[in-house]
Parts: structure tokens; sequence; C-alpha cells
């Protein structure tokens, strides 16, 4: 999660009000945002949000409802998908079966009507890049899916194009090739310094490879932010719990200083004191959200009265790297805590241990119902 | 087990003898030395005289060769228009009068043939008297109404094929640069050719085997192959006929074998391509 630095001097997409429509539906709904040159924008949302939709309007294959879209400060209204300084990588790859793989990458730069020996040039080179050299001359299902997922990078690549589209690049591949391409299209964007506007549902992905997220919901856009601000500080319910998990619990303000706050929690024994300031009316209902990898899980009694809670350990999943607890806090209500495995043969607790539950007062996040 | 094998084998003997038995016979038949079609001269049998009186029937042989330029006509037609119309019905959405179109070219599939045929004998004589054209009934008036009932069956078979067809790959044409009509001639039309190439020999068998319709819109000059035969059989069955019939079924055997050795073959060069991808995945 390496924080990229964004230039923000230099505007590339600007999307202003827009809106789509499907007869009653509204698929993306009064959307402003901009996208920066060189940058990774990820939209992530579930499905249904929009975030394709939105894909397609850049690309030019629906048309906004209402709104403007401008690429580069050119308004897109009117231009059809083959005159516009985009490509798109789908989802499906898209790949034409009937031709070879390098006919597939040439066909996009036969239409700018090159000589033969530069597509057949640059085509090449392309290949080589993807690490697909030996392979032209093969069909589309004489490859395995990630060797296609790379001819549809290379086909989209290959026109040079300002601003690259990509549905979902990696939701096809398997875990493990997954990790290993994300860090190839990074390395390849920053190669070429392509735009890239990223379509994913997965979190995961939009965490490792975006410079900015954009959270959908409902054809809206919730939160824009890098990933560090998305997952660390969330600026709705919504977006808290759809990027990673978390404990929310509902409480009150009971005391608002411009440097802390504490809050009552009727699932929490003890009050929940933040080292930070928020904006919120006095006495207003509000929810606190606690990472569970925040939680420290101890067999004592922590010091201090504040951000503190007990209960007995109720189910533990080993996952390899870390452990997930489920603790059954006196309340009933059950909180998630995960906990690294550092040790080999530390003395780890057990099921139904008692067990106390203390954090740091800058971790929980506080958000308005 | 045992008895559940002698079923097995009995119903499919049983299926095979109910679908080839007649034509076996009509093939045995042609080599039949009697004049009476149903009475085996075992004294002269086998003999290809009723071959020779075959190839020496002109008319026979001039009704066989009209026969074969309608149904290519047809079928070359029918994939035509079949095509615009399956792909207006699969790609141009919910357009006004779509229900219509949809219903209106499946049509004539459902129709009985002699309700087509005389309504389109009814067109011909009616647009002859408005307008002196088709100046009287033969080989066009016969090809006209054998693309109209033909063309339903290729817009189904093409829609079908349309159905399946991943959208997404006329986007990335779109996207890669490549104007519609180039989209349409260098991604869709490769992709649906199969489908194609079925709609054409659909519509030629179709064209080639039918009477109900032609001998509505047919001229004095215009006797398409199986009107002869039609024609031939009311007087009473010759053998010649066997023979003729027998030449067909063999033509047709023959297409259908190396079809299927052809799509045989394919099949295991691909599954063996399949597995040179996954051995070097990477």
């Amino acid at each position: 999660m390496a924080e990229k630095i964004i230039d923000r001097s230099n505007e590339y997409i600007r999307i202003e009000g827009v809106t789509k429509r499907f007869g009653e539906f509204v698929a993306v709904d009064n959307v402003s945002l901009n996208v920066y040159k060189g940058e990774i924008f990820c939209l992530l949302g579930g499905s249904g949000c929009g975030k394709t939709t939105l894909l397609r309007m850049l690309a030019g294959f629906e048309a906004p409802t209402s709104g403007r879209i401008l690429i580069d400060g050119q308004d897109m209204a009117d231009i059809p998908p083959y005159e516009r300084p985009v490509n798109m990588m789908f989802q499906s790859y898209a790949l034409f079966p009937h031709m070879t793989v390098a006919a597939n990458v040439a066909f996009g730069l036969e239409q700018e009507g090159l000589t033969r020996a530069e597509i057949d040039r640059r085509v090449g080179e392309m290949l080589d890049i993807v690490k697909l050299g030996d392979f032209g001359r093969r069909k589309p299902h004489q490859l395995s899916g990630g060797q296609r997922q790379r001819v549809a990078l290379a086909r989209a690549l290959v026109k040079r194009p300002k601003l690259l589209l990509l549905d979902e690049p990696l939701g096809a591949l398997d875990r493990k090739l997954r990790e290993h391409t994300q860090f190839e299209l990074i390395n390849l964007q920053e190669q070429l310094g392509v735009t890239f506007v990223v379509v994913t549902h997965d979190q995961e992905e939009a965490m490792t490879l975006a410079s900015r997220i954009g959270v959908m919901n409902k054809g809206q856009i919730v939160q824009v932010g890098t990933p560090t601000e998305i997952y660390e500080f969330p600026s709705s319910r919504f977006v808290a719990d759809f990027i990673g998990s978390v404990n929310m619990f509902d409480g009150q303000l009971v005391e608002d200083e411009p440097g802390h706050v504490r809050i009552r929690c009727p699932e929490l024994e003890a009050t929940v004191y933040v080292s930070h300031g928020i904006s919120a009316a006095p006495d207003a209902k509000v929810s606190v959200a606690i990472r569970p990898e925040k939680i420290e899980m101890t067999r004592t009694a922590p010091e201090g009265s504040e951000n503190r809670a007990r209960g007995v350990v109720k189910e533990i999943a080993y996952m390899g790297d870390m452990s997930v607890y489920l603790v059954r806090l006196d309340s009933g209500r059950i909180v998630r805590v995960t906990i690294p495995n550092i040790e080999r043969h530390d003395e780890r607790i057990v099921w139904e241990e008692t067990v106390y539950l203390n954090w740091h007062p800058s971790s929980p996040v506080v958000l308005s119902q | 087990m045992k008895t559940r094998g002698w079923f097995r084998n009995g119903a499919l003997a049983f299926g095979l003898a109910f679908l080839y038995i007649p034509i076996l016979s009509m093939i045995v038949f042609s080599f039949n030395n009697s004049r009476l079609v149903t009475v085996w001269d075992a004294a002269n049998s086998p003999t290809l005289a009723w071959y020779r009186k075959l190839f020496a029937n002109g008319q026979i042989l001039d009704a066989a060769l009209l026969s074969l330029q309608i149904a290519a006509v047809t079928a070359t037609g029918a994939v035509i228009l079949g095509t615009l119309a399956g792909l207006a019905l699969v790609r141009f959405g919910p357009f006004r009068g779509r229900a219509m179109l949809a219903t209106m070219t499946t049509a004539p599939l459902v129709m009985p043939e002699v309700i087509t045929g005389l309504s389109l004998l009814l067109l011909f004589v009616a647009l002859e008297q408005l307008t002196g054209w088709p100046a009287g009934r033969g080989i066009a008036t016969i090809t006209i109404a054998h693309i109209t009932f033909a063309m339903a069956y290729v817009t189904v078979v093409v829609q079908s094929r349309l159905a399946g067809f991943d959208d997404s790959l006329e986007e990335a044409a779109l996207d890669l640069g490549a104007k519609p009509a180039k989209v349409f001639f260098r991604i869709t039309l490769p992709l649906i050719a199969p489908a194609l190439v079925s709609g054409w020999l659909l519509a030629f068998t179709l064209s080639w085997d039918d009477v109900v319709i032609s001998q509505f819109v047919s001229g004095p000059n215009s006797t398409t192959l199986p009107m002869v035969i039609f024609s031939k059989a009311r007087l009473g069955v010759s053998p010649d006929i066997n023979a003729l019939a027998t030449i067909m079924v063999l033509i047709v055997a023959t297409g259908v074998v190396l079809s299927t050795i052809w799509m045989k073959r394919q099949e295991r060069r691909r599954l063996l391509e399949e597995q040179m991808a996954r051995s070097d995945a990477g």
C-alpha cells in the first residue's frame, strides 16, 4: 500500500454531474470526478453500483443521460468509441477467436493506416513487453488464462493510448497469478506513463493497484481518496463496512472537545475515548468503527478505564499468517479481532478463555449515523 | 445387465431398421431388372439398366439441373436476407415493430405450405396484372417463393448464433478504432460464418426437395426435379426413379460422412491445442 505521489495540477479526465438512466433505473447518479494524468484510479463497488456503466461511458459505449465527460479538455459527447484516445481491456478479454495473437494485437494499428513493417515492429515490441514474444502465431484458445489477459493488455496498449480503461482486469485469474499480475500491471503503467482507470469489486485489488480509489454505491461516488485514506478514515458506515472488516458500535457523543471526544456505547461497558476531534452536533448519535487488527487482546486486564472491554473467545479461525478471533463481550455483542501469528510456539489464547480487549485512542473512527 | 444389454441392442436395431429399411429396399430395387417395381427378377439382377436409362433421360437431367440452380440461388438469397433479419432482431434493441418482425419472419416455419404456395400464386398473378411483371410463372417466381420460406429458417439459425455471441468482441473492435462497417466484415461475419454455412445448406435442401410450393408458382417450362419425380410416381413408379433416388442418397450420405470426419478431426485438434496451452501455461 505504498502511497504514490499524485500530480494534481495535471487533470486528465473531468466528469461533470454525469447521470445515466436505463428506463426507470438510475445506473449512475450525478457523478462528478477528476482523474489526473499518470495515475491509477480505481472505481470500487459491489455489483450493480454503476462502476462499469461509468467506465463504458468513458469508452463511448454508453452516452450519459445528462452531464459532461471531458478527456484531455475535450468534450466527448459526440465522439464515437473508434475516435476516442482511449482503449479498453474487457473483463472477458474479448480476444478475437478467429485471429492469431499477433493479428489481435495488430488489429488496432491496422485501423490507423500504418505500414505493414511498422505494424509488425510495434506488435513484436508489445508482445515482448508482455512476455509473449513466442506466442504470436497461437490462437486465443491455445493460451492459458494469464496469457490471454496479457494479450488483451497488449492489444489495448499497442495503440499507445493516453488512457487505458480496465474492467475487472484480474477477475478471471487465480489467486497466485493475480498477485503477480498486479505488480506487473503497476510496473507497466509506470513504464509507459499511461493513465489507468480500473473497475473492480475486489477491495484488495483496488488497494494494491490504485493511487486513488473512488468507492461507489447505488450509482453515486461515496468517497474518493488514497487507499490509506479510504481504509483508515472512511467517511461513512458504508465505506467502513465495504472496505475490509470492521467492528461497528452505535453510541452517543458525551464529550466533544476540539482535541478529543468521548462516546458511550451501550454494547461496551467502558466509554470510548478518541484522540481527535470530529464534526458532529452535541449529543448526536454516532457510530464508532474499529478495525479488527487494531484491537489488542490480553489475558490480564489492561490499564485505564476507557477503550476496553471484556469477553470470552467463542471462535478461532487460523489463517496461517494470522488468526481471527470472535470474542463475545459481556453485553452479548460479538467482536472480531485479528492477531498476527508472530511466534510459532506461543501459548495462544484458546476457546472459552476470558480475555480483555483494548485499543489505542487514535484507532477508532467516528461516523455519523 | 445382460437383459438390459439385449434390450438396448434390440431398441437400436429397431430404430435403425425403422429409419433405413425403406431407403435400403429402394436402393436394392434400383438394381432390379424387372419392370415391375415390387417384383424381384432374380434371374437377371443385379443390373445397371435403370441407371443407363436414367442418364439417357433428358427430361430428368434438365429438371435436376434446374433444381440445382434454383436451390443455389435460393440458398444465397435466403442467407443474405436471413442474416439481415437476424441481425436486426438481435442487435437493434427493442425498436418499433420488432415483435411483429420476429413473428412475421418465423411465420413460414409453421404456415402450411399449401397456403404459402397459394398466397404466393395469387400475389404473382395480381402483380402481373398490375405491373406486367412477372410475365407468366417460371424459374423467377419459384426462386422468389423459395427464398421467402427458406429465409425464415436462415433467420432462426443466424439469430441463435448471434444470441450466443459475445457483444464485447464488437465493442473491442470499435474501441480499437474500426468503424462499424469494418467491425461487421472483420469480426461479426467471420464469427457467424458457421451459422451462415449451415443456413445456406439448410435453405439449399429445403429448396431442392420442395414440391408443394413449386407446384403453385411454376410455369410450363420450369419443372423441378421433385415435380418430375412426383408426376412420374403418380403414373406408377418406374424403376429409374429408384436409380435417381439412390444417386441422391449416395451424394447426401457422402456429404454427411465427410462433414462428420472433418468435425471429429477439428475437435481432436482443438483438444490437443488446449492441452498444449495448459502444459506451457505461465
